[in-house]
Order: C-alpha cells, then structure tokens, then sequence
C-alpha cells in the first residue's frame, strides 16, 4: 500500500492548504491562507477582483511557488515533491482556464487527445474513442475537427473541460468559469459541473466572483478579503450570507447591500 | 445673417462679483464645450491673488447653456487652487449633473493621491533596479538555455516528446516559405558587392577577381550573416508572438499543468527546424547571391561566362563553405534561442506580445554580429 494510500484511509482531506502566502517580489497579495477540500465536494474560492483567487490558483497548480506555506494532496506535500512526483500529482488535476488555453494550432480532437497521447499507452483507435466521449459529455460532438478559433466562448469552455476531463481527473479545476458567458451558457457550465461530481465523485475547487453561480453550485468556500489581504470566513456560501458578520463578507454576497 | 453665424455657438464665460465680504461669486455662461473656447483657470487664481479677503467661493450657472468635461476639468482646477489656499468652494450653484460628477471624481482623485504618496526612487536606486533586472534576466536566459539543452539532450536520447506533424510545418515554415526573401536578399547583396567590387578592381584592371570576390564574400560571409538576419526578423519575431501569444491565453500554462515540458513540446521544435534549415537556406543563398554577381558583371561589365565560372569554381573551396554552413547553425539556434526565450518570458497583455517580438529581434541580432566577429577572430588565429 502506497503512502498515498494510507493517508486517504486515514481520512486526510483531499486537498489542505497551509499558511500560505502569496507574493508578486515585495507585494503581498494574500497572507496566512489556511483550508481544507473534502473528497467530492465543491468549494469555491471566492473574492473580489484582484484580490488573489487565480495566484492561489496558480500556487495550487504548481505554476508558481508559494512564498509560505504547503499545499497537500492525499496528505502529499506538493511543494516539496520532486517535479516528476509534481506532475504524477497533476495527472490526477483537471484545469479549466479562465479563456479556455485550448491549443490554438490543434483540432478540438487534438486538443483532448494529447494528454491521452502523453500519459497513456491507449492505442490510436481507443484515443479516438475516448475523445469521442468526452467531447459528447460537453455536448461537443461533431466538432472534432474544429479549431478553437471556429467556435463560441461557451463552446470553448466546453472544449476545455473536456480536455481537462480527458484523463479521468480526481480533481477539477476552474478558473471564472462563467467569465465571458452569457447567462444561458453560464447556466450550462454550472449544471455540468454539478453533474460531474454527482456522477464521477469529482473533488471541484471552483475560482469565481459570480454569485449566482456560487450559490447554484458550492458547498463549501472561502473568502479572500481584498482589504485585510487575508482569508476572512469559510463555510458555505447561503450559510455566510445569512451568519457571516464581516462587512465586507456581507457586502460581496449582497452585492454591495448592507448586511442585515 | 449668414448661416455660419446662426450655428455659432457663444463660447463659455466667466464673470466675477462680490456679493458679500469674502465671497467671490463666479458667473458661468455660454457654452462649456470640448473643442470651443473657454476660460483657463488661471483667471480665477489671478482673481483669488489679487483679492486676499476671499474666503469662500460661490457659483451662478443660470446662463450656462450646455457644459460637459470642459467644465469640470475647469472645475477641479479651481478646486485644487482654492485647496491649497485654503478657500471654501461651494458648488450649490451648480448643476445637479455637474456637482455629482465632482463628488465622484473628486473622491477618485483622493483615492490616487493615496497612491501617489509613494516616495519616488531615486536616481541611485533606478540605476540599481535596471542593473538587477539585467541580472535577474541574463539569469534567467542562462536558465532557459540550460533548459532547452537538456531537452535537446533528452532528445538524442531519443526520450523527448513532441508531435513530427508540428516539426514537419515548423520546417515548412522557416524553410520553404523563406525562400522568396531570402531569393530577393541574397541576389541584391550578391549584385551590390559584384557592383561595388567591379569598379574598384577595374581601376587596377582585374575586373575579372571580382567573381573570386563575390564567391568568398557570399560564401563565408553574407550567405550565412544575411539568412540570419531575415531569419531573425522573419521566424525568430514569429516565435516570440506565437509562444507569448500562447503564455498570453494560458496555453503553456496547460502544458505545464498538464505535466506536458513545453521545452520539449514548443521550443525543442523550433531549434530542430532552424537548426536544419539555416545551413540549406545558407547555401541557396550562396548560390543566388553568386548568380546576382554573376548577372551583373557579365551583362553589365562584359566578362566572358567562360572566365567567370572557372574564378568562381577556384575561388570556392570546402573551408570557406564550411565556414559559412557551420555559422549558420550557430546562427539558426541563436534565433531560435532568442525567439523563444523571449516568447516564453512575455507579460500577460497584448502589448507585451510586441515587445516580446521586438526585444528577440534586437537581442537576436546583437547574438548573431557577436558570434559573427567572434568566427572572424577565430578563423584568423586559424588562419583558415
């Protein structure tokens, strides 16, 4: 038994975040950001604009380092992982960009099909297949052949869900998912999301200032206060709402109202 | 009455009066438009200086008959003249619309200042930030350059991964659709020194060196230094855009989380196809600009055809080919190096894609004269 293993039997949260602080040089943006992801749950890191949610991201990801703290998956210290253990971890993390980042010199088919190509030993015909399927699940069928520039901003995102679906992932991230989407697009993701981890028990960590879509599909969440620079309440967001004592808490999840 | 004049517009005034002691009333009139004429500020500072008694400033603005920024960049001008002279602005007699908008600037006015209060840097302190940044980014290439040759060496190892269809139109690219420029160059360079050279060496009447002239120079020299600089403008400024494009969308970003290296996957590439296409595209370079001179001193300067390719021939020998071949390999990964180098490193806007393109292109050519002398010195402490 791995490790890894062991720690999950052990209960260990599915992704813990530790005292971490986030830096541009001598510019802190967020300090001593401490939380936990359950396995299978949908937390939103949420925010006003500025205030750090994507640099968490990012920090999370592997795409830049911490100036602070630990990241931890399956009870896995990241950031004092070897590389290659890095990316063994990132095997198992799905991203969805804020603009997609589908590879813009390849078909939609390609697109999905590299990570299968990298990763796998699958033959052509099986990749084939499976691109297929995850390009059905995102209602994308029939578009194989397309370039990113030939489709809508929704149908982008679609594509890159998909693609980030593309090795089964554990974990699912997204970035402003509805960012650049009209309601009824913004509406699909959101259910899409929600059917992902009702079918596949997916852990979503979801970056977002849309309300709507925070309180359509969260579970749990935190609150990256621009003032403070720091995180100032966690919990679920409609519990936030109506508990949270924090101005500036109850004045991002009323739209700038004043809390009752 | 003409028609220009009924369509003129009065232009926007400023009256003064006291209506009471230490009040400075403030008439605006006419119309306070972009682009028409207005009063400056600077008659109401005159005012307030020649009067010490004001105190407090008033407004009418029931002749004022259309307004829009003129009038409120006049407005904050007098704001901040009454601010610093510690007189008291009223703006009652405003405009609803116009005493709204200053609220809101002003506050947002307030909100900068805040920002603005950071002490400057001094001189010193610049001359040490730029020094560090040139250090920080000559670490940084020397970083990408231990990077993409131990991706180069992954590959002999025949462990790197990148798709053969991106290298096939990758060659494609910087090979075969570089020909045309590279055909115009090369003839014009090989016609320019023909054409100088002949009417030097005529004068000592050996115009008939001039095709060992043309040969030498084209193929030690020009072949190779003018395919790296059209190589450089051309394919090294398309690199940097197309991967700081690419840094620009988040699509290395997805490589990188995907556990994808996008050294191996984007710039490995690109060093291959320049790497095999500079020495050939030097080569026909040293062939057409050869025949340019060729053109030239016999249709114009008449030496026999004969006589011309047997000097050409006995001029060109393997060294000095060699040497042109082999600098253009040189060359080909300093292009490549400094096109991707500076793609990968691009900012995260639209404009930092141009800058990107701009500072390969600079810091490309810089490489290529460098290592150019550098041959030069090498080859005569050889003397090959």
């Amino acid at each position: 038994m791995t490790q890894t293993d062991t720690q999950i039997m052990q209960g260990d949260p599915h992704i813990r975040v530790n005292d971490v602080t986030l830096a541009y040089g001598n510019y802190v943006v967020m300090k001593d950001i401490s939380f936990s992801i359950r396995r299978g749950e949908i937390f939103v890191v949420m925010g006003g604009s500025g205030c750090g949610k994507s640099t968490l991201m990012k920090i999370m990801l592997g795409l830049m380092p911490p100036v602070k703290g630990d990241v931890f998956y399956n009870g896995v210290n990241f950031w004092e992982s070897s590389q290659n253990r890095r990316n063994k971890i990132l095997e198992n993390v799905g991203i969805l960009y804020q603009k997609g980042a589908l590879w813009s010199s390849m078909t939609l088919a390609e697109n999905v099909a590299l990570p299968l190509e990298e990763h796998t030993n699958l033959s052509t015909a099986q990749i084939r297949e499976i691109v297929s399927f995850k390009l059905s699940l995102v209602g994308l069928t029939g578009f194989e052949e397309f370039y990113p520039s030939e489709l809508s901003g929704g149908m982008i995102k679609r594509a890159a869900l998909g693609r980030a679906m593309a090795l089964d992932p554990d974990i699912l991230f997204f970035d402003e998912p509805s960012a650049g989407l009209d309601p009824v697009s913004a509406r699909v993701l959101d259910d899409l999301i929600l059917e992902l981890r009702e079918s596949l028990q997916t852990t979503v960590v979801v970056i977002s200032h849309d309300l709507e879509s925070i309180f359509a599909i969260a579970d749990n969440s935190i609150f990256l206060d621009l003032e403070t620079r720091t995180m100032t309440a966690t919990g679920n967001p409609r519990a936030l709402l109506s508990k949270s004592r924090d101005t500036n808490v109850c004045s991002f999840l009323t739209r700038g109202k004043p809390c009752s | 009455m003409s028609i220009p004049e009924i369509i003129q517009q009065p232009p926007g005034t400023i009256s003064f009066s006291t209506p009471a002691k230490n009040t400075l009333l403030i008439e605006l009139s006419g119309f306070w438009e972009i682009g028409g004429k207005s009063p400056s500020a600077k008659e109401v500072q005159d005012r307030i200086d020649a009067d010490s008694t004001i105190s407090r400033i008033i407004f009418d603005s029931g002749r004022l008959l259309s307004w829009d920024s003129t009038l409120l960049t006049f407005l904050i001008r007098i704001i901040d003249i009454c601010s610093t002279s510690g007189i008291s602005v009223e703006r009652d007699g405003l405009p609803r619309g116009v005493q709204r908008l200053l609220t809101l600037a002003c506050d947002n006015l307030d909100k900068k200042q805040v920002q603005l209060n950071v002490p400057a840097e001094s001189f010193l302190a610049r001359i040490g930030e730029g020094t560090l940044k040139i250090i920080i980014s000559s670490a940084e290439m020397l970083d990408f350059i231990g990077e993409a040759c131990s991706a180069l060496f992954r590959l002999f190892m025949a462990k790197a991964r990148f798709r053969g269809s991106d290298l096939a139109l990758i060659i494609w690219e910087c090979g075969v659709q570089a020909l045309p420029i590279v055909s115009l160059i090369s003839a014009l360079v090989g016609i320019i020194v023909a054409f100088v050279g002949v009417v030097q060496l005529r004068i000592f009447g050996a115009e008939i060196y001039i095709a060992n002239v043309v040969a030498i120079a084209m193929a030690r020299e020009m072949g190779a230094l003018m395919t790296a600089i059209i190589m450089m403008g051309r394919t090294g400024a398309a690199y940097a855009a197309q991967l700081g494009t690419m840094e620009v969308n988040e699509e290395i970003d997805a490589f990188k989380t995907l556990g994808i290296s996008p050294m191996e996957f984007l710039v490995i590439p690109r060093i291959v196809a320049l790497v095999l296409m500079m020495p050939l595209l030097c080569v026909y370079s040293d062939i057409v600009g050869i025949l340019g001179g060729a053109v030239i001193s016999i249709g114009m300067f008449d030496l026999p055809v004969n006589q011309y390719y047997d000097q050409t021939l006995n001029a060109l020998s393997i060294t000095h080919l060699s040497i042109g071949i082999i600098k253009s390999a040189v060359f080909a990964v300093l292009i490549a190096i400094s096109g991707c180098f500076y793609g990968m490193h691009c900012g995260r806007s639209a404009s930092a894609v141009g800058d990107a393109a701009t500072s390969s292109v600079v810091t490309g050519i810089v490489l290529i004269v460098l290592a150019d002398g550098i041959f030069a010195v090498i080859t005569n402490a050889f003397r090959i």
